[in-house]
């Protein structure tokens, strides 16, 4: 039998030294705040937060296993709507029937 | 991953969720309001005082270093919710580039909402592997023989940066000080300079 390896393999979201973005140049402009679909989004988040339906584990854990075609296509605040959706329905918060 | 305005389909995934979580009465539009305006609130002013006090009150420097968190509450700050802050302090030797590599994770409740580059996949895969590139395209060049340690936040534990007081500033009050410090200063990729155009948000 084979030794597995064991070595980890770095999942998606761990960007750090990735070799993939190495010549794409940081967009220094691109610094304005969050859209009002942004804010409403981080607004919502921290209410349920606050009401502890939610942690940031929760949500980093259910961005993170987003397929990784999304990972990288969706926008940051879309992300963690699906994150937050995810986890209201995984505690039947809400159904999956309600958000289609 | 640029900045783009949300699909159709996203805004709709949030109108049902908001409206089937305000049916439940777990929600309202006044709680959501109130977030919003606090989130709005917290801006780069509130760590650019911290830094500005620190170049003048030893004692403010020292509890700055031990417990960001406590020297961010004792400027009035709520920092309910938020995980530690730790406060990285540069010397003649070592500069430090704050970077989150898995995400995004910052110090919102005194610097403000993230800049969208901050959250890029460039700036979180490049910052730890040639991070004196990534401070040339932000315009910083440091001197020969300084050391760059650049440090991760994470969901755990947030970082800010604590620049060296820039020459030329001896005998301002705190709240001239204070204007000069910006955002980028605290990230990591400014230096505060006397007389620099004041082009990136403060």
């Amino acid at each position: 039998m084979e030794t597995p390896n064991l070595a980890p393999f770095p999942a998606q979201h761990d960007l750090g030294g990735n070799p993939r973005f190495r010549c794409t140049p940081v967009e220094i402009e691109d610094d304005a705040p969050p859209d009002d679909f942004g804010k409403r989004v981080d607004a919502l988040r921290a209410v349920l937060r606050d009401k502890g339906l939610i942690t940031t584990d929760e949500q980093r854990f259910n961005i993170e296993s987003l397929p990784e075609a999304e990972y990288f296509d969706l926008t940051y605040y879309e992300k963690w709507l699906r994150a937050v959706a995810a986890v209201m329905i995984a505690k039947g918060v809400v159904t999956w029937e309600e958000l289609q | 991953m640029a900045n783009q305005p949300p699909r159709a389909e996203s805004l709709a995934l949030l109108a049902k969720l908001e409206a089937a979580l305000k049916r439940r009465g777990i929600v309202s539009d006044e709680e959501i309001e109130l977030k919003r305006a606090s989130a709005d609130r917290a801006n780069p002013m509130t760590g650019a005082r911290m830094v500005a006090r620190a170049w003048i009150d030893p004692e403010w420097r020292a509890l700055l270093l031990r417990d960001g968190t406590a020297a961010a509450e004792a400027m009035g700050i709520s920092m309910r919710g938020n995980p530690p802050l730790g406060v990285l302090e540069d010397t003649a030797g070592v500069h430090h580039l704050v970077v989150c590599t898995l995400c995004s994770c910052y110090p919102r409740a005194i610097i403000g909402y993230p800049p969208h580059w901050y959250k890029s996949a460039a700036y979180r895969s490049r910052a730890v592997r040639e991070p004196r590139a990534v401070l040339a395209e932000f315009g910083t060049v440091l001197p020969a023989g300084m050391q760059v340690r650049v440090v991760d936040s994470t969901a755990d534990f947030r970082w800010m940066v604590l620049p060296q007081r820039p020459a030329g500033t001896e005998g301002w009050t705190e709240d001239q000080l204070t204007a000069l410090v910006t955002r980028d200063d605290m990230v990591g990729v400014t230096l505060p300079r006397v007389g620099r155009r004041e082009s990136r948000a403060a």
